[in-house]
């Protein structure tokens, strides 16, 4: 695998004569997940030649797009994938609320326009939505979620892409990007059987961010970078990303932020997707190193509690805490994929996870004796605890004893490149870069440049996408 | 339940791994029955190993639908782990117990039961039924019966039948004690009427909706056409077989019957599509994706097609021959293999048909339970 940190600053213009230089097709789309898929297939339907290029292996195929479940979709009334109504205002105000007002609204607004009918889009392209009422999902008013998860989606797009006579290449990854400078724009990719200079009418940048890139993270986040593990694809690198950046486009978003969840410590380096996402934080107590407590765990008990407990796990000595509860507590929330450790004391537990004994004894003790027991569960708080537990505090008393290492998983970076309304790349100035657009994570931060929303990163890949591939065949056609 | 043996990794605690993950997951919940029913556990036993393995229809699609299916290091692989487990379930409630060492996973004990029986029964031909009777030929009522005679042909036959459904009766019986305790204030009614549709459409063969990935990770309807084509086609058999034994005994008229008679009409419809659904399954495992299933499992699979294909065949034959010196031995071949099929099926793969509706059943309880 092939983790490039810097492509080279400047672009060797020489190629551009080079003999190796074939003009393709008339779309490049860099990428292989939701957003290049869309890109793909709309540029493809509005008859332009394209060719995909798509970094893993085809068994590994579709970025992050694999691991993901459903989108968030404007709607102004209850359809058969999504309940309720979840207008436009709403969706505005809720990305106002996670993102600090860091957002471009004209963007933001073709985002959530175009949200309404991507579901439909989607499914004139083979993928199939779940019955909002079909017994098996939460109820949802704010996602559609799609049948059988992220790969199946992938796997109908790359079917509708083959179908539509995209030109789909694997193993193919992206390390250089000329603008061309007046001419037609070019990437040179490195495959399987050698590199190609590639050229073309328009470029779609679909490849992520730079999430899977360590030496990029430790750059930007110092220490913390070999502390967490990255919950997608090992594709992310942002190769394109920073070459875009190289080449004059204006940055947005924020290098130093991502969305991260707390994971089991002994989840894989990469692409441990929704399965290795520690639940049960908020039940027990959670410590770090040192056997001592370092935040409310009762704060949060709703959805967001994934992403409030991967920021502080984050900041942690050595990014490493533990979640501890006992055989009570333990029956209360979802147990992780991999075993917990267990002991018949607190005392055993702590040398069972490298925590000084006394420290823990202590800690334990102290929360214990802390707890008020007044009305339900949920109201158990402590008091003249430091910090305190606000919610669900039970005791941690019976045996065994159970723990789970935590760490903090990434899910995507939140550096970007600035774009319009028509997913076309603008510079520092503001100013279109000649043939360029950029669809999904890479141009994300433009809508979302802090925070999370559930499923907004799949809608504006897929939303994007298509105007992405729509404006980039016009571009090339003209 | 017996897990100790069969392919390295591939036992109770791999599916028992695999599910965990799944239930974690559950991005596969509007597939199929499975998922579902993982849902509403929060360990798996291995009691719940026994319900959900034989609940699944191994249609693959969750396979392909997979985000940790190899090589992703997670190695969720849910059709070939509940396969093995779901043999292990065959074996472990074989009645009476100490044929267990019967069920074998490569059919070649179901095959050799078939050569047997054939041999047997042409060796009698040959031996007690003078030649100018064994290859005369035999038009008039009662025919057959010249050739074999009524009670021998009643008599083998309806021992061999009362065998199998006392053997797969006790399979069932300690297969349903097998997936423990139902929850408390289950509805039987409700829940008898869906798996009863559940297992006549194979409901859980539509994927949801699109059908199935029969072969690779295209979608398909092929293998639910197809086991419909044999499934209603063994009915329409046994239909055939019901409506000449009223004519034979409560009408006094004997069979062979004119071609377009019930009992002819019924089991040469039944027998073409067992012939076409038998044929097409194995046609489908030829040249399906590896990936998802337990290779080394298919032998006893392909046995059963075998087996229906050949009463299908020999039952055809017999017809199409029926008027020709050729109809003695002919019959004689298909006795041997209706008694060897039913003699076998206690023991081999056709369990996987009381079983599934057994778990068909169980999951519509648990759908129903109010104590939950």
């Amino acid at each position: 695998m092939v983790h490039k940190a810097h492509p080279p600053a400047r672009p060797v213009r020489a190629f551009r004569f080079d003999e190796h230089i074939v003009r393709r097709c008339d779309v490049v789309v860099v990428g292989g997940g939701a957003a290049a898929l869309c890109a793909a297939i709309s540029a493809r339907r509005s008859g332009a030649s394209v060719l995909m290029l798509e970094s893993a292996p085809k068994a590994l195929r579709g970025g992050n797009a694999r691991h993901s479940r459903n989108f968030r979709i404007m709607h102004d009334g209850p359809t058969p994938f999504i309940q309720g109504r979840y207008d436009a205002d709403d969706v505005r105000s809720d990305l106002r609320r996670v993102t600090g007002g860091r957002m471009d609204d004209v963007v933001a607004d073709r985002l959530i326009g175009e949200s309404a009918g991507i579901v439909g889009w989607l499914s004139e392209n083979g993928v199939r939505f779940q019955d909002a009422g079909d017994g098996n999902l939460p109820y949802s008013r704010k996602t559609a979620f799609f049948h059988g998860g992220g790969k199946a989606l992938v796997n109908a797009l790359y079917e509708t892409a083959a179908r539509l006579g995209v030109d789909i290449r694997y193993d193919s990854e992206v390390y250089w990007l000329d603008l061309g400078e007046g001419l037609a724009p070019s990437v040179t990719v490195r495959c399987l059987d050698g590199e190609q200079v590639l050229s073309a009418g328009a470029v779609v940048a679909a490849s992520g961010g730079f999430q899977a890139n360590g030496d990029w993270l430790r750059e930007c986040w110092g220490a913390v970078a070999d502390q967490i593990v990255t919950r997608g694809t090992p594709h992310a690198t942002g190769t394109v990303l920073k070459g875009l950046l190289d080449l004059g486009a204006a940055p947005v978003g924020d290098a130093g932020c991502g969305h991260m969840v707390a994971v089991d410590a002994r989840s894989p380096r990469f692409d441990g997707g929704i399965v290795t996402r520690l639940d049960g934080l908020a039940q027990g107590v959670v410590v770090d190193r040192d056997g001592r407590r370092f935040a409310d765990e009762g704060s949060d008990i709703g959805p967001t509690r994934f992403s409030v407990w991967g920021d502080r796990v984050a900041r942690c000595a050595e990014g490493l805490a533990f979640s501890i509860f006992d055989s009570v507590i333990e029956r209360r929330f979802r147990p992780s994929i991999f075993p917990a450790i267990r002991a018949g004391s607190v005392g055993e537990l702590a040398v069972a996870l490298g925590i000084a004994p006394k420290a823990l004894e202590q800690t334990v003790g102290a929360y214990n004796a802390a707890i008020r027991s007044g009305g339900g569960l949920p109201d158990w708080r402590t008091e003249g605890l430091d910090p305190p537990k606000s919610r669900q505090a039970a005791p941690i008393a019976v045996p065994p004893f159970g723990a789970y290492p935590v760490r903090a998983g990434l899910t995507s970076t939140q550096l970007g490149v600035r774009v319009d309304e028509r997913a076309r790349v603008l510079d520092r100035c503001g100013i279109p870069m000649d043939g360029i657009f950029a669809a999904g994570v890479i141009m994300a931060p433009n809508v979302i440049g802090r925070g999370y929303l559930a499923g907004i990163a799949m809608t504006i890949g897929a939303v994007f996408g298509r105007i992405a591939g729509r404006e980039a065949a016009a571009h090339a056609r003209r | 339940m017996r897990v100790d043996e069969g392919a390295p990794g591939m036992d109770a605690a791999e599916a028992r791994r695999v599910l965990e993950l799944c239930n974690a997951c559950q991005f596969c919940d509007a597939y199929c029955a499975v998922f579902p029913a993982l849902k509403r556990r929060r360990d798996v036993t291995l009691a719940d190993l026994a319900f959900l393995s034989n609940l699944c229809h191994s249609c693959r699609t969750c396979y392909h639908a997979c985000q940790y299916a190899p090589p992703h290091g997670f190695d969720v692989n849910v059709p070939r782990s509940l396969s093995w487990v779901r043999h292990r379930t065959y074996q472990d409630h074989v009645w009476p117990r100490p044929l267990a060492p019967w069920f074998r996973n490569d059919g070649r004990f179901v095959l050799g039961v078939h050569l047997l029986a054939v041999a047997v029964c042409l060796a009698f031909g040959i031996v007690w039924i003078p030649p100018e009777v064994l290859l005369g030929r035999h038009v008039d009522p009662g025919a057959f019966y010249r050739v074999v005679p009524w009670g021998l042909l009643a008599g083998s036959a309806g021992l061999a039948v009362g065998w199998s459904l006392l053997a797969i009766g006790g399979a069932i019986l300690s297969f349903w004690r097998g997936m423990g305790p139902l929850p408390p204030g289950v509805a039987w009614r409700p829940a008898l009427r869906e798996a009863l549709r559940d297992a006549a459409t194979l409901r859980n063969l539509g994927g949801g909706g699109a059908g199935c990935n029969d072969r690779d990770e295209r979608f398909s309807r092929a293998r639910r056409r197809f086991h419909h084509a044999m499934a209603y086609g063994v009915a329409s058999c046994f239909a055939a077989t019901a409506v000449a034994t009223v004519y034979d005994h409560a009408l006094g008229w004997p069979a062979p019957y004119p071609l377009l008679s019930a009992p002819v009409l019924l089991g040469t419809l039944g027998g073409v599509g067992i012939l076409i659904g038998t044929a097409g399954l194995a046609w489908l495992k030829r040249g399906a994706d590896p990936g998802p299933v337990a290779p080394e499992l298919s032998g006893a699979d392909r046995a059963l097609l075998v087996q229906l294909f050949l009463v299908a065949a020999s039952g055809l034959a017999l017809l199409v021959a029926r008027e020709t010196p050729l109809m003695g031995p002919l019959l004689l071949v298909h006795l041997g293999v209706v008694l060897a099929l039913f003699a076998t099926l206690p023991y081999g793969k056709f369990l996987h048909a009381p079983f599934r509706f057994a778990a068909l059943l169980r999951a519509a309880l648990e759908r129903h339970a109010s104590g939950r």
